[in-house]
């Protein structure tokens, strides 16, 4: 029952390291210098599915306040004000502020997304550079396959 | 402008690297002088830096005004301020050699080998500098790009090695990225001063997250340090690479690393965590035991010169690392010394393989044939390096090794003591066999006057200014860094302090 738990509480972590596992497998193992590459993009895209879920909170929004929770009353200020009964007054923004009752718990934390912008930027950019380089292999040694490159260099000697 | 120094340190090179990528290409002529510039720029700035750390304390320099938590800042105190010296200095002494070896080896890509140059230069700084966890982060992976297109540049085989480094170098940093991630769970924060605030008032040592971040950043660090047994993308990457990118990572890049890795055990995790409640020092000792006697029976057994130096880099990581984990003051010291010592003897040797290399066009042992007599002043610079790794006074080497072995000695961890004078009799036989080769040659009957007069003429000439200028600069760092080395151990020492690494009973 507790490893139930663990499992199916915290199954988002379990899955961020099999993607990971599978990543570094393929880094590792694979013969083809591009299927290598494509196992590092899984690899770092395992990092970011892990920032994500940081950030994710259940039941929470995304971090940026509607119209109706900064001015609550606005529509019935607006409806008396039509009628003739209220005053009026337009709050500063330090009332509005002072007023404002924000729960962190409805907001997912932005921070681990934005910062997973950063990473995938230089996700990106790592993955360039070795297409680069993949490309550069290919055309000094006339192969992408790890085995086939040693062979010949062993030959040049 | 005083004010502004620490951020100058980097943005200097950062703007001239955009500067010289937009006008570098139609006019090749003003690469160099453009390169020149902003390293020096960075140098003056760090010498008005660590002028301020020495009489101010730390210094803070908040991006934008932001404070942290919220901001991104740089701190720099006695550690930082010194270790980010020695890159400037390294990197602007690599930029003077490279005035003849770039469009030699690179001839068509002179303006790119620049620009990735100072961003490699950038990136490598701001590692230095930056008070912020996850923007070491972004600044490991700008300079771990930058050098693996740097090495690509390269011979056939150099391609090669850069993609076994960027498939390493991504492990690593994506390690470290994970470490920072957990970190953050825990803590809620990415500044480094902060996190160990939040450590410190939430009691979060005992925490299995915090044990399970410092595992996984210490073996991110470890692969971009090149940590013996997760160093296999170093040799190869330093011997096939261009002569000028051999001679800024080969001195830098694991240095660095090794500074960030003294960075988060005393700055972010604290020295009671690292070194007394998870009880590794023992293991991490023999493992670099292991490192320096592996490496530097390697280093033996290469035939090529740049290998060869490249093996003793990867021993000259297991001292620091071996130094950092003494759980010793000493030891402390003689770590960060060495980093600053070390940045230089390695910058030295690799600059006279680049010299070696361009003349001769060979990297092999025996090119150093009667090199003595052709290019005496290249062989002093040389000696002086090698004299250096050996440790023999009063060069940088000696006392980095002084206070090493006394931190070994007085932790009781002589199994690291014996490894590091192994290492050095090893380097003296490595080193003392290229001194007979250059002095000597390796035909026993070679000593016609008629045959030598002969030699002499077809052989090469002495370097040019520009290669030999940054090879004699060094050499005598290198012995005023030694000289003075009360100096710079008492501002590293005044650092090292503040921590009480001593108080800890294992």
């Amino acid at each position: 029952m507790e490893l139930f738990e663990a499992l199916s509480t915290k199954f988002n972590y379990w899955i961020y390291i099999i993607i990971m596992m599978i990543g570094l497998y393929a880094m590792i193992s694979k013969n083809n210098l591009v299927k290598k590459l494509i196992g590092m993009s899984i690899f770092q895209t395992a990092i970011i599915l892990f920032y994500v879920s940081i950030g994710v909170k259940e039941g929470a929004t995304i971090p940026i306040l509607y119209h109706d929770q900064v001015h609550p009353s606005h529509g019935d200020s607006h409806h008396e004000a039509d009628t003739g009964h209220g005053e009026d007054h337009h709050p500063s923004h330090e009332e509005i502020v002072a007023n404002l009752h924000i729960e962190p718990d409805d907001f997912g934390n932005p921070l681990p997304h934005v910062l997973m912008l950063t990473a995938i930027v230089v996700g990106v950019a790592t993955l360039g550079v070795g297409l680069a380089l993949t490309q550069k292999v290919y055309r000094d040694f006339g192969s992408i396959e790890e085995s086939e490159i040693l062979k010949s260099i062993k030959s040049a000697k | 402008m005083i004010d502004q120094s620490p951020a100058l340190i980097l943005l200097a090179p950062f703007l001239l690297a955009i500067v010289l990528a937009l006008l570098g290409i139609k006019r090749e002529w003003l690469c160099f002088p453009l390169v020149i510039a902003g390293l020096a720029i960075s140098v003056a700035a760090s010498v008005v830096t660590l002028m301020r750390v020495i009489d101010e304390g730390t210094i803070q320099y908040f991006f934008g005004g932001w404070e942290p938590p919220f901001g991104i800042n740089l701190r720099v105190d006695g550690l930082n301020a010194l270790v980010a010296l020695a890159v400037s200095t390294v990197s602007l002494l690599t930029a003077i050699y490279s005035k003849r070896a770039v469009p030699a080896e690179t001839s068509d890509k002179v303006s790119q080998f620049y620009t990735l140059y100072l961003l490699s230069v950038t990136g490598l700084l701001g590692i230095v500098l930056t008070g912020d966890a996850f923007n070491l982060y972004v600044l490991i992976e700008i300079s771990a790009l930058t050098s693996y297109a740097l090495i690509g540049m390269g011979s056939r085989r150099a391609t090669l090695a850069a993609y076994k480094y960027l498939i390493m170098g991504t492990i690593g940093a994506s390690f470290y990225l994970l470490g920072v991630g957990y970190l953050y769970i825990k803590t809620g924060s990415l500044n480094m001063y902060d996190i160990q605030e939040q450590i410190v008032a939430n009691n979060l040592h005992s925490s299995p997250t915090i044990f399970v971040a410092f595992v996984v950043i210490m073996v991110g660090v470890w692969i971009k340090m090149a940590f013996f047994p997760l160093h296999s993308w170093l040799p190869n990457s330093y011997t096939y690479g261009p002569s000028t990118t051999s001679a800024l990572l080969g001195p830098l890049v694991t240095k660095v690393m090794i500074y960030v890795m003294i960075r988060m055990i005393l700055t972010v995790f604290s020295p009671e965590f690292a070194f007394d409640q998870l009880d590794w020092s023992n293991i991490v000792v023999w493992m670099s035991v292991i490192a320096i006697l592996a490496a530097s029976i390697s280093a033996l057994s290469q035939t090529s010169l740049q290998k060869m130096l490249a093996f003793l880099i990867i021993a000259e990581v297991g001292y620091m690392v071996g130094g950092v984990w003494l759980t010793d003051e000493m030891g402390m010291v003689g770590s960060i010394y060495h980093i600053i010592a070390d940045a230089f003897m390695t910058l030295c040797v690799f600059l006279f393989a680049g010299i070696i290399f361009t003349k001769t066009g060979r990297r092999d042992l025996s090119a150093m044939e009667g090199l003595f007599t052709k290019m005496p002043l290249t062989m002093v610079g040389f000696l002086v390096g090698a004299f250096s790794l050996i440790g023999i006074p009063p060069t940088a080497g000696f006392f980095s090794k002084w206070y090493l072995i006394q931190g070994g000695i007085s932790s009781g961890h002589y199994e690291y003591v014996a490894a590091l004078l192994i290492s050095s009799l090893i380097n003296a036989v490595i080193f003392f066999r290229i001194i007979e080769i250059a002095y000597f040659g390796t035909k026993p009957a070679e000593g016609h006057g008629h045959h030598h007069n002969e030699e002499h003429k077809d052989g090469p000439k002495e370097a040019s200014f520009s290669m030999l200028f940054p090879l004699l600069i060094t050499a005598a760092l290198l012995l005023g860094i030694g000289l003075y080395n009360q100096e710079v151990v008492a501002i590293i020492t005044n650092f090292v302090s503040q921590f009480n690494i001593g108080a800890i009973i294992l």
